[in-house]
């Protein structure tokens, strides 16, 4: 029965994540705080189910022919290294500093998305 | 006069082009590996502020960025213990089904009050997660 609302926590998650939303900034606070899943799990959980939604994702986008591949490896190539430190960073750290550190970081997040989004567009 | 300038600032954006592209990629990969997400919050703006590309092909091409990423961090995480299948099994179905559903809405929708909404909830997540 609790598989049903972790399915549930997933497609909330997968619907922002295939609009590009950055569906990980909603899943894994929804596991971490309604399903008292601890933080580094909602972290890997979030990595691994993002993976066939991207492709399944971009199959879509690919046929909108919205994916744009000039100077793309210029991105991904620093990305990859600098996401290997960052999984390292995260090792370190206890679940109690890296759910507050998360928690910071949304919050920021949420002030920057907001601004932009009332500013960019009218 | 206006042609000259408009030349010499393409040669600079595209010298800048590849430094935003480099830094781009460093600061979502720290993120996306800390965090386990969230390099697309970082990727989408700077492709469409940086980069200067369209909203919905920043959205779109920030899959493709964030692919790669999440596999080599999934990984990781894996391989540090932290995966826990019981979980993982159930959201992935979740997601993928979900996934499917955003990327068909992603077209039609205007990106303005999605993101104000979505800024709303995450700015609660996340002073829930910082504070208590």
């Amino acid at each position: 029965m609790e598989c049903i609302w972790y399915v549930v926590a997933g497609v909330l998650g997968g619907v922002l994540g295939g609009m590009g939303m950055g569906g990980g900034t909603i899943l894994i606070p929804l596991l971490s705080i309604f399903y008292a899943v601890s933080q580094h799990t909602a972290q890997a959980v979030n990595l691994i189910s993002f993976l066939p939604m991207a492709v399944v994702a971009l199959i879509i986008h690919l046929k909108n022919k919205l994916i744009d591949f000039k100077g793309i490896l210029w991105v991904i190539i620093p990305g990859v290294l600098f996401c290997v430190l960052g999984c390292y960073l995260a090792r370190a750290i206890s679940g109690n500093v890296l759910r507050r550190c998360f928690g910071g970081f949304l919050a920021l997040l949420s002030i920057f998305q907001f601004v932009t989004q009332i500013i960019s567009k009218k | 006069m206006d042609k000259k300038v408009k030349n010499k600032s393409e040669l600079m954006t595209n010298k800048k082009f590849r430094l935003y592209s480099v830094l781009a990629g460093c600061f979502a990969g720290i993120i996306n590996g800390l965090f386990g997400g969230g390099g697309g919050m970082i990727v989408v703006p700077m492709l469409t502020n940086l980069l200067r590309r369209e909203e919905n092909r920043a959205h779109a091409t920030a899959i493709l960025i964030i692919l790669p990423l999440s596999i080599v961090s999934g990984l990781f995480y894996a391989s540090f213990g932290n995966l826990d299948l019981s979980v993982g099994v159930p959201v992935t179905i979740g997601v993928t089904v979900g996934g499917a559903l955003g990327a068909l809405l992603l077209s039609k929708l205007t990106s303005k009050w999605i993101g104000v909404i979505f800024s709303v909830v995450m700015a609660a997540a996340g002073i829930k997660l910082l504070l208590f």
